[in-house]
Protein backbone atom coordinates (compact mmCIF):
# COMPACT_ATOMS: atom_id res chain seq x y z
CA UNK A 1 0.00 0.00 0.00
CA UNK A 2 1.57 3.21 -1.13
CA UNK A 3 0.34 6.62 -0.06
CA UNK A 4 1.94 9.85 -1.20
CA UNK A 5 1.27 13.28 0.26
CA UNK A 6 1.69 16.90 -0.59
CA UNK A 7 1.40 19.69 1.98
CA UNK A 8 -0.08 23.12 1.36
CA UNK A 9 -0.60 25.88 3.95
CA UNK A 10 -3.42 24.23 5.82
CA UNK A 11 -4.23 21.09 3.92
CA UNK A 12 -2.39 17.82 3.38
CA UNK A 13 -3.43 16.00 0.22
CA UNK A 14 -2.92 12.26 0.60
CA UNK A 15 -3.08 10.23 -2.61
CA UNK A 16 -3.55 6.48 -2.81
CA UNK A 17 -1.14 5.21 -5.46
CA UNK A 18 -2.64 1.73 -5.80
CA UNK A 19 -5.88 1.06 -7.64
CA UNK A 20 -7.71 -0.74 -4.85
CA UNK A 21 -8.25 -0.63 -1.10
CA UNK A 22 -9.32 -4.15 -0.20
CA UNK A 23 -8.96 -6.85 2.43
CA UNK A 24 -5.35 -7.47 1.33
CA UNK A 25 -4.19 -3.95 2.18
CA UNK A 26 -6.84 -2.38 4.45
CA UNK A 27 -4.81 -2.62 7.69
CA UNK A 28 -1.72 -1.15 6.06
CA UNK A 29 -3.80 1.67 4.60
CA UNK A 30 -5.31 2.40 8.02
CA UNK A 31 -1.89 2.54 9.72
CA UNK A 32 -0.34 4.75 7.04
CA UNK A 33 -3.32 7.11 7.06
CA UNK A 34 -3.08 7.41 10.81
CA UNK A 35 0.60 8.36 10.64
CA UNK A 36 -0.15 10.96 7.95
CA UNK A 37 -3.03 12.53 9.90
CA UNK A 38 -1.06 12.51 13.18
CA UNK A 39 1.66 14.64 11.61
CA UNK A 40 -0.66 16.64 9.36
CA UNK A 41 -2.43 20.01 9.48
CA UNK A 42 -6.09 20.61 10.40
CA UNK A 43 -7.37 19.49 7.04
CA UNK A 44 -6.58 16.17 5.38
CA UNK A 45 -7.84 15.52 1.88
CA UNK A 46 -7.77 11.90 0.76
CA UNK A 47 -7.46 11.73 -3.02
CA UNK A 48 -9.06 8.47 -4.20
CA UNK A 49 -8.62 9.27 -7.91
CA UNK A 50 -6.55 6.13 -8.54
CA UNK A 51 -8.78 3.80 -6.54
CA UNK A 52 -11.03 1.82 -8.86
CA UNK A 53 -12.28 -0.66 -6.26
CA UNK A 54 -12.97 -0.60 -2.55
CA UNK A 55 -14.51 -3.48 -0.60
CA UNK A 56 -16.04 -3.53 2.88
CA UNK A 57 -12.59 -3.91 4.48
CA UNK A 58 -11.41 -0.88 2.53
CA UNK A 59 -14.50 1.06 3.56
CA UNK A 60 -13.88 0.09 7.18
CA UNK A 61 -10.30 1.35 6.87
CA UNK A 62 -11.44 4.72 5.49
CA UNK A 63 -13.94 4.98 8.38
CA UNK A 64 -11.13 4.10 10.80
CA UNK A 65 -9.04 6.90 9.26
CA UNK A 66 -11.90 9.33 9.89
CA UNK A 67 -12.16 8.18 13.51
CA UNK A 68 -8.40 8.52 14.00
CA UNK A 69 -8.18 12.26 13.28
CA UNK A 70 -7.38 14.63 16.15
CA UNK A 71 -9.88 16.93 17.74
CA UNK A 72 -10.41 19.82 15.32
CA UNK A 73 -8.85 17.98 12.40
CA UNK A 74 -10.98 17.07 9.37
CA UNK A 75 -10.69 14.25 6.86
CA UNK A 76 -12.37 14.80 3.50
CA UNK A 77 -12.50 12.63 0.39
CA UNK A 78 -12.06 13.53 -3.26
CA UNK A 79 -12.32 11.98 -6.74
CA UNK A 80 -14.31 8.80 -6.08
CA UNK A 81 -14.62 6.35 -8.97
CA UNK A 82 -18.19 5.16 -9.71
CA UNK A 83 -17.68 1.75 -8.06
CA UNK A 84 -16.20 3.33 -4.94
CA UNK A 85 -18.96 5.92 -4.85
CA UNK A 86 -21.49 3.10 -5.11
CA UNK A 87 -20.14 1.36 -2.00
CA UNK A 88 -20.31 4.66 -0.10
CA UNK A 89 -23.85 5.31 -1.32
CA UNK A 90 -25.19 1.81 -0.62
CA UNK A 91 -23.86 1.86 2.94
CA UNK A 92 -24.89 5.53 3.32
CA UNK A 93 -21.32 6.40 4.30
CA UNK A 94 -21.66 9.19 1.73
CA UNK A 95 -23.74 10.99 4.40
CA UNK A 96 -20.90 10.77 6.93
CA UNK A 97 -18.01 12.07 4.80
CA UNK A 98 -17.47 15.35 3.00
CA UNK A 99 -16.91 14.18 -0.57
CA UNK A 100 -15.53 16.42 -3.33
CA UNK A 101 -15.81 15.58 -7.02
CA UNK A 102 -12.11 16.31 -7.55
CA UNK A 103 -9.01 17.45 -5.69
CA UNK A 104 -9.14 20.68 -7.66
CA UNK A 105 -12.73 21.32 -6.51
CA UNK A 106 -11.77 20.59 -2.91
CA UNK A 107 -8.84 23.02 -2.80
CA UNK A 108 -10.25 25.67 -5.10
CA UNK A 109 -11.08 28.01 -2.24
CA UNK A 110 -7.53 27.85 -0.91
CA UNK A 111 -5.94 28.38 -4.30
CA UNK A 112 -8.06 31.45 -4.90
CA UNK A 113 -7.44 32.87 -1.44
CA UNK A 114 -3.66 32.56 -1.56
CA UNK B 1 -11.07 -18.53 -19.61
CA UNK B 2 -9.48 -21.96 -19.17
CA UNK B 3 -11.35 -24.38 -16.88
CA UNK B 4 -9.05 -25.06 -14.00
CA UNK B 5 -8.27 -27.55 -11.36
CA UNK B 6 -9.90 -30.31 -9.49
CA UNK B 7 -13.52 -30.91 -10.28
CA UNK B 8 -14.11 -33.82 -7.92
CA UNK B 9 -16.96 -32.02 -6.25
CA UNK B 10 -18.74 -31.27 -9.47
CA UNK B 11 -21.41 -33.85 -8.74
CA UNK B 12 -22.53 -31.77 -5.74
CA UNK B 13 -23.00 -28.72 -7.90
CA UNK B 14 -26.52 -28.50 -9.24
CA UNK B 15 -26.33 -26.87 -12.65
CA UNK B 16 -28.42 -23.73 -13.00
CA UNK B 17 -31.04 -23.98 -15.77
CA UNK B 18 -29.65 -24.17 -19.29
CA UNK B 19 -26.11 -23.03 -18.75
CA UNK B 20 -24.65 -22.19 -22.13
CA UNK B 21 -21.75 -19.99 -23.01
CA UNK B 22 -19.91 -17.74 -20.52
CA UNK B 23 -19.25 -20.70 -18.32
CA UNK B 24 -16.39 -20.05 -15.97
CA UNK B 25 -14.78 -22.15 -13.24
CA UNK B 26 -12.00 -21.06 -10.97
CA UNK B 27 -10.21 -22.67 -8.04
CA UNK B 28 -8.03 -20.52 -5.86
CA UNK B 29 -6.18 -20.71 -2.54
CA UNK B 30 -8.03 -19.03 0.33
CA UNK B 31 -5.79 -16.00 0.76
CA UNK B 32 -6.56 -12.32 0.34
CA UNK B 33 -3.93 -11.99 -2.38
CA UNK B 34 -5.34 -14.95 -4.34
CA UNK B 35 -8.86 -13.51 -4.03
CA UNK B 36 -7.58 -10.28 -5.52
CA UNK B 37 -6.02 -12.15 -8.44
CA UNK B 38 -9.12 -14.33 -8.84
CA UNK B 39 -11.37 -11.29 -9.11
CA UNK B 40 -9.09 -9.86 -11.78
CA UNK B 41 -9.22 -13.18 -13.71
CA UNK B 42 -13.01 -13.29 -13.51
CA UNK B 43 -13.36 -9.71 -14.73
CA UNK B 44 -10.93 -10.49 -17.52
CA UNK B 45 -12.78 -13.71 -18.39
CA UNK B 46 -16.20 -12.08 -18.63
CA UNK B 47 -16.40 -10.31 -21.94
CA UNK B 48 -17.22 -6.63 -21.81
CA UNK B 49 -19.44 -7.32 -24.84
CA UNK B 50 -21.90 -8.97 -22.48
CA UNK B 51 -21.39 -7.08 -19.23
CA UNK B 52 -21.43 -3.35 -18.66
CA UNK B 53 -19.00 -1.62 -16.27
CA UNK B 54 -21.72 -1.23 -13.61
CA UNK B 55 -22.60 -4.92 -13.90
CA UNK B 56 -18.97 -6.01 -13.51
CA UNK B 57 -18.65 -3.63 -10.55
CA UNK B 58 -21.66 -5.19 -8.80
CA UNK B 59 -20.28 -8.67 -9.41
CA UNK B 60 -16.83 -7.73 -8.13
CA UNK B 61 -18.27 -6.20 -4.95
CA UNK B 62 -20.39 -9.27 -4.14
CA UNK B 63 -17.68 -11.82 -5.01
CA UNK B 64 -15.03 -9.86 -3.07
CA UNK B 65 -17.21 -9.86 0.04
CA UNK B 66 -18.21 -13.52 -0.23
CA UNK B 67 -14.65 -14.71 -0.94
CA UNK B 68 -12.97 -12.58 1.72
CA UNK B 69 -15.52 -13.82 4.27
CA UNK B 70 -14.44 -17.38 3.44
CA UNK B 71 -10.75 -16.44 3.86
CA UNK B 72 -11.36 -14.59 7.12
CA UNK B 73 -14.02 -16.76 8.74
CA UNK B 74 -14.56 -20.21 7.18
CA UNK B 75 -10.78 -20.77 6.96
CA UNK B 76 -9.90 -18.61 9.99
CA UNK B 77 -8.04 -21.49 11.63
CA UNK B 78 -6.15 -22.83 8.62
CA UNK B 79 -3.99 -21.63 5.77
CA UNK B 80 -4.37 -24.49 3.28
CA UNK B 81 -7.97 -23.76 2.26
CA UNK B 82 -9.19 -23.75 -1.32
CA UNK B 83 -12.18 -21.97 -2.82
CA UNK B 84 -14.03 -23.08 -5.94
CA UNK B 85 -16.13 -20.65 -7.97
CA UNK B 86 -18.61 -21.46 -10.74
CA UNK B 87 -20.21 -18.77 -12.85
CA UNK B 88 -22.90 -19.47 -15.40
CA UNK B 89 -24.91 -17.07 -17.49
CA UNK B 90 -28.62 -17.78 -18.06
CA UNK B 91 -31.42 -15.54 -19.32
CA UNK B 92 -32.20 -14.65 -15.69
CA UNK B 93 -28.70 -13.45 -14.98
CA UNK B 94 -25.32 -14.72 -13.85
CA UNK B 95 -25.52 -17.59 -11.36
CA UNK B 96 -22.62 -17.81 -8.93
CA UNK B 97 -21.77 -20.83 -6.81
CA UNK B 98 -18.94 -20.69 -4.27
CA UNK B 99 -17.67 -23.82 -2.53
CA UNK B 100 -15.27 -24.12 0.39
CA UNK B 101 -14.22 -26.78 2.90
CA UNK B 102 -13.99 -24.44 5.85
CA UNK B 103 -16.10 -24.07 8.97
CA UNK B 104 -19.86 -23.81 8.77
CA UNK B 105 -21.34 -20.33 9.00
CA UNK B 106 -22.39 -19.59 12.59
CA UNK B 107 -25.80 -21.16 13.22
CA UNK B 108 -25.75 -22.65 9.71
CA UNK B 109 -27.17 -19.42 8.29
CA UNK B 110 -25.59 -16.52 6.44
CA UNK B 111 -25.70 -13.23 8.38
CA UNK B 112 -28.74 -11.00 7.83
CA UNK B 113 -26.51 -8.10 6.81
CA UNK B 114 -28.57 -5.25 8.18
CA UNK B 115 -27.62 -1.76 7.15
CA UNK B 116 -25.35 -0.23 9.78
CA UNK B 117 -26.86 2.55 11.89
CA UNK B 118 -24.84 5.70 11.22
CA UNK B 119 -26.82 8.01 13.52
CA UNK B 120 -24.04 8.19 16.05
CA UNK B 121 -20.90 10.11 16.94
CA UNK B 122 -17.99 9.67 14.54
CA UNK B 123 -16.12 7.82 17.30
CA UNK B 124 -18.87 5.18 17.35
CA UNK B 125 -19.11 4.58 13.60
CA UNK B 126 -18.86 0.91 12.62
CA UNK B 127 -15.65 -0.16 10.84
CA UNK B 128 -17.02 -3.52 9.73
CA UNK B 129 -20.18 -5.46 9.09
CA UNK B 130 -20.76 -3.91 5.68
CA UNK B 131 -19.93 -7.05 3.71
CA UNK B 132 -23.11 -9.04 4.12
CA UNK B 133 -25.20 -5.91 3.72
CA UNK B 134 -23.58 -5.34 0.30
CA UNK B 135 -24.02 -8.99 -0.70
CA UNK B 136 -27.71 -8.98 0.20
CA UNK B 137 -28.25 -5.61 -1.43
CA UNK B 138 -26.77 -6.67 -4.79
CA UNK B 139 -27.35 -10.46 -5.04
CA UNK B 140 -30.64 -12.29 -5.57
CA UNK B 141 -31.99 -15.71 -4.53
CA UNK B 142 -29.12 -16.25 -2.15
CA UNK B 143 -28.90 -19.74 -0.74
CA UNK B 144 -26.42 -21.22 1.69
CA UNK B 145 -26.13 -24.95 2.33
CA UNK B 146 -23.78 -26.89 4.55
CA UNK B 147 -23.17 -30.23 2.80
CA UNK B 148 -21.19 -32.75 4.85
CA UNK B 149 -17.74 -31.09 5.06
CA UNK B 150 -18.22 -28.12 2.78
CA UNK B 151 -20.13 -24.88 2.35
CA UNK B 152 -22.04 -23.97 -0.78
CA UNK B 153 -23.19 -20.42 -1.38
CA UNK B 154 -25.32 -19.82 -4.45
CA UNK B 155 -26.85 -16.58 -5.73
CA UNK B 156 -27.88 -14.81 -8.89
CA UNK B 157 -26.66 -11.46 -10.14
CA UNK B 158 -29.10 -9.66 -12.44
CA UNK B 159 -26.42 -8.96 -15.01
CA UNK B 160 -25.48 -10.03 -18.51
CA UNK B 161 -27.70 -10.34 -21.51
CA UNK B 162 -31.10 -10.71 -19.95
CA UNK B 163 -33.98 -12.32 -21.85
Amino acid sequence: MKLTHQDFDDVRIVSVVENRIDAACAIQFKDEMRALSDSGPARILLDLGNVEFLDSSGLGAVVAALKAVRNGQHLELAALHPTVQRVFRLTRMDTVFTIHTSVAAAVEGIANAS
Amino acid sequence: MRPEGNLKRQETWEAPPEPKEHMLRLILPATEAAVRRGLASIKHGLSTDHYGPDELASLEIVLAEALNNIVEHAYADRSDGMIEIHLSQTPKGLWCTILDNGQMMPGGEPPLGRRADLNCDIADLPEGGFGWFLIRELAHELEYVRESDHNRLCFRMSIGQMA
